[in-house]
């Protein structure tokens, strides 16, 4: 008895403060998408409607009848594309970089992982700022290749979405970086040496013993890229710029310039959604894996 | 004689030798007072899928070493903790002389407790370690180094207050444990198979060492271990359990000679168990034919366990009262020779015979024996 | 038995079976683009001239003079070291308290809970901002440092939960019931044993949680106000209007004080092994 109120009193705090700074706020960001916009930005907390949903799909033309609008959807659907694109890069460099890290030797093991978490631990401003001066027109990629002799051509890469993959890939490396590693040094060497015991090559080695051991690594990383990925906000900001785009950007538009705030919270709730889906889809199919 | 009952008189022990305690067993047990009475006590986990203690009693003198023997599962550590006050029981009540201890939290009951793990805390010294109670007592300062330097002597640690545990042997780290809890004078000193963790050679020197203890400090001690040759070596008395049940409390002796069930024949030392049927009042048959005189009839039953212990039986030659036995193996072990027989009828028997005259090599395996198996050493329990 | 008698699958701890074709190529230059932006920031930020180009000038601090002269800036500072030294106390504090609870026996909706105080880790920040601001519109909560302290605590708590949970988890629990054995109330046992014992994990969580403070963006910008901007905020600002060559400056001191704070709590970290 005495346990159980000693334990409530210690949950109080977070439950408190996660319950009202975060679940509450969040439900009302639900609520709010189903508000009427104010005429200056806000909401008219009296008037419910389901204009910001509509807006998602729909507009009005000049006759007042609803038409399709892809514009939306193409921005939600060039945010998953980016997402998964930035996955797929990051998996196609992390993997061999994972590999190659867990089997050094052990003291170079923690160095390795060291600095591979540096660049992790710099501002994400950093990270991005670095790239605009990389992409930028007359910037450092731009003076290389006039240099090497290709004078009077910009890359002109900044501001389009292949920018804002470079710089998801850049700031998310080390997220598919690590769990992948993880997983690989946890692996029992002796398995490895099992197969090749039994004849296999280091190719077969790879495919039938490595790799279906370290998938979890693999999933764990993809999740972690991919989720933040679609919600990403700064690198879009700084080097998609206006026509490129993405989910976040088009959020803070609503409650910056645009001033439709249910369209916001509609647009978030969403993204929030799609978000848990992932997530959930991923905690499933591991409590299935788990169980036997 | 006989040594049937529940207090033989005549009983000798290659125990330690006791200065003060001349009277007999049974006159120290009739003057002796009750330490932990614990009073039907049910204790289950998980919203009653496992039942760990089922309506147990069981009543421990003050100054008796005490050991709860019994397989894993069986509720002896569950009951420990039930004491110490880690968990509640369901039903039934405790006492500590006399009085109840229900509801009272593990920092308000006179008891100490020796971990499994040890428990010693990392991050003090020794000293800090052995101190520690008494601290939380807010003993005068003065007290509480006398006495922490009293205690470690006792334990034989002199000399080692400002080492870290880290610093020390898993025996010494033990040794800090018992010191510990000692400082505080409990009423009762309880012991979560604390030797298990130590190799064997340190493991017999410290059952020696903490019978000795217990004598010197005089509190009850209540000891919990699954190791049968344990108990038999330290304990005044021994309570046998088994899935959450008390099958018999009594001396080593009471246990070993006149064991009340046949997982507890079974579980100390090592036995003969024969499935046979009355054919009389002291006379039994076995599946096999043959047939056995006991000295004592049992339990009024039709089937009944023979149980006989493998030092009783002798070997002899083939003839006479002996029954025909063949040799499977012989196992020499150093002080004894143990030989596996096959009776008439297929029935493995072990018989062991001390090595009293040096290794004796007469009887080899494949040939035929006679074995004896004296009336008197047979014990009848129901099946 | 010598290498050389060992049929050749047996030797490769001598000839690198362990060793997987390409992969120590991709490696290095994976290192070689994770570390080329960052140095080539440095590099520019000593550029005399306007060190967003990249045309070297001469070398030169007066990026640096000018940012640590620069009024607004350190105000910036001076509100994210404020903000994230009270939402690393708190978030802390609160951490160590659930970390203590879901440390012991394991109770119905356990999971429920651990699912909720990971939460702030799953929300995309964007979506957190703008929940918290219209939370503080809805309640009146003006926007300034105090709504930023009160964002940055929720997402400091699961920050300093992990690192803390995980050293409970290895420590003995008999310690702790040893503690109550020996005539020590809950708190006392919880100051004098299991708190010594876990300093090292709520060291790291507060370090976690005060660095993602420090280097929060999103949800600053979206609940700070005018005059109550924390760095992140500032510079983010800055580059949004456009590249300014003083950015450069600012990011290699906020990168170098990231460097500092990593290094001292590995270093601590060390110590208290």
């Amino acid at each position: 008895m005495m346990a159980r109120l000693r334990r409530a009193g210690l949950l109080a705090p977070s439950v408190l403060a996660i319950g009202v700074l975060l679940i509450a706020p969040l439900a009302l960001m639900a609520y709010v998408s189903t508000l009427e916009r104010g005429p200056t930005g806000g909401v008219i907390w009296t008037q419910h409607t389901a204009d910001a949903y509509v807006q998602f799909l729909f507009e009005r033309d000049l006759s007042d009848r609803l038409v399709v609008n892809t514009d939306y959807l193409h921005i939600f659907g060039r945010s998953i594309v980016v997402a998964a694109i930035t996955t797929a890069v990051t998996l196609a460099v992390a993997f061999p970089m994972a590999l190659w890290m867990a089997f050094q030797p052990p003291g170079q093991r923690l160095l390795l992982v060291f600095l591979v978490t540096i660049p992790f631990w710099t501002n994400i401003l950093v990270r991005n700022y670095a790239w605009i001066l990389l992409l930028r027109n007359d910037g450092v990629i731009d003076w290389l290749l006039a240099r090497v002799g290709l004078t009077g051509q910009h890359i002109d890469v900044l501001y389009t979405p292949f920018a804002t993959t470079i710089g998801l890939t850049y700031s998310f490396l080390p997220y598919m970086v690590l769990p992948i590693y993880v997983s690989l040094e946890k692996l029992d060497r002796r398995l490895i040496e099992a197969a090749f015991d039994l004849g296999a090559n280091r190719w077969h080695a790879f495919r039938r013993v490595i790799l279906p051991l370290s998938m979890p690594g693999v999933v764990g990383g993809a999740i972690l890229v991919f989720v933040p990925g679609l919600g990403a906000f700064i690198s879009p900001e700084l080097l998609g710029g206006a026509k490129s785009m993405m989910i976040g950007s088009l959020i803070q538009q609503q409650f910056g310039q645009s001033r439709n705030w249910p369209f916001g919270a509609a647009l978030s709730f969403v993204l929030l959604v799609l978000v848990l889906l992932a997530l959930s889809a991923h905690a499933a199919r591991y409590r299935r894996e788990a169980r036997p | 004689m006989s040594t049937q009952g529940k207090n033989p008189t005549n009983v000798t022990r290659l125990a330690v030798a006791r200065p003060d305690n001349a009277a007999s067993p049974a006159a120290r047990a009739q003057r002796a007072t009750i330490a932990v009475d614990c009073q039907t006590i049910t204790k289950t986990f998980g919203n009653g899928a496992v039942r760990a203690l089922d309506g147990v009693s069981l009543a421990i003198r003050s100054n008796e070493f005490f050991t709860l023997l019994g397989p894993s599962g069986c509720g002896k550590t569950t009951l420990l903790r039930l004491i110490a006050g880690f968990e509640t029981q369901d039903s039934g009540t405790i006492l500590l002389d006399g009085r109840p201890l229900d509801g009272l939290p593990p920092y308000r009951r006179p008891v100490n407790t020796v971990f499994q793990s040890y428990a010693v805390f990392p991050h003090l010294t020794v000293a800090q370690n052995v101190a520690f109670g008494l601290e939380m007592q807010r003993r005068p300062r003065a007290e509480i180094e006398t006495r922490v330097k009293e205690t470690l002597g006792l334990v034989k640690l002199e000399g080692l207050e400002s080492r870290r545990p880290a610093q020390l042997s898993g025996g010494q780290q033990q040794r800090v444990a018992l010191a510990r809890a000692l400082a505080n004078k409990p009423r009762v000193l309880l012991l979560d198979e604390p030797l298990s963790a130590l190799d064997l050679k340190l493991r017999t020197e410290m059952q020696l060492e903490l019978k000795r203890l217990q004598h010197e400090v005089g509190i009850t001690f209540v000891f919990v271990t699954h190791d049968q040759h344990e108990a038999l070596t330290m304990s005044d008395r021994i309570a046998v359990m088994r899935a959450g049940h008390i099958l018999q409390v009594g001396t080593p002796e009471e246990i070993y000679e006149h064991p009340s069930a046949r997982f507890v024949a079974d579980f100390i030392g090592e036995t003969n168990l024969l499935d046979a049927t009355r054919i009389g009042t002291a006379r039994f048959r076995l599946a096999s034919g043959v047939e056995l005189e006991t000295a004592e009839p049992g339990p009024p039953a039709e089937t009944v366990t023979l149980v006989i212990r493998p030092e009783r039986a002798l070997l002899a030659p083939i003839g006479g009262t002996a029954f025909s036995a063949r040799v499977e193996q012989v196992v020499y072990i150093g002080s004894d020779t143990i030989y596996l027989v096959v009776l008439e009828g297929g029935l493995r028997f072990r018989v062991r015979e001390q090595n009293r005259d040096g290794p004796r090599s007469r009887v080899r395996e494949g040939d035929a024996v006679g074995v004896v198996l004296p009336p008197a050493a047979i014990r009848v329990l129901a099946q | 038995m010598t290498d050389a008698a060992l049929p050749a699958r047996f030797a490769f701890r001598r000839f690198g079976l362990w060793r997987f074709p390409g992969t120590r190529a991709v490696a290095i230059a994976a290192f070689f683009y994770l570390y080329v932006p960052i140095v080539a920031l440095v590099i520019l930020s000593f550029s005399a001239g306007d060190s967003s180009l990249a045309r070297w000038q001469g070398f030169s601090v007066h990026w640096y003079a000018d940012v640590l002269g620069n009024a607004d800036m350190l105000r910036a500072i001076r509100n994210s070291l404020v903000v994230a030294s009270v939402a690393t106390v708190t978030g802390t504090v609160i951490a160590t308290m659930a970390a203590l609870a879901t440390s012991g026996p394991r109770f119905r909706r356990q999971a429920v809970l651990e699912a909720m105080i990971g939460l702030p880790l799953i929300v995309p920040d964007v979506v957190a901002g703008i929940a918290l601001l219209l939370l503080f519109v809805m309640v009146g909560v003006p926007l300034g440092i105090t709504s930023i302290m009160l964002a940055h605590t929720v997402f400091a708590i699961p920050f300093a939960y992990l690192p803390i949970r995980a050293r409970l988890q290895g420590l003995d629990r008999a310690l702790a019931e040893a503690a109550a054995d020996l005539y020590a109330t809950p708190w006392q046992g919880f100051r004098r044993i299991v708190l010594p014992l876990i300093w090292p994990g709520i060291a790291a969580g507060a370090m976690l949680a005060f660095i993602s403070s420090l280097g929060d963006v999103v949800v600053s910008y979206f609940v700070s106000g005018p005059g109550s901007t924390t760095l992140p905020v500032y510079v983010f600002s800055m580059v949004r209007m456009g590249v300014t060559p003083a950015v450069n400056a600012i990011s290699t001191l906020l990168m170098l004080a990231s460097i500092v704070l990593l290094t001292l709590s590995y270093l601590l970290g060390r110590r208290f092994q």
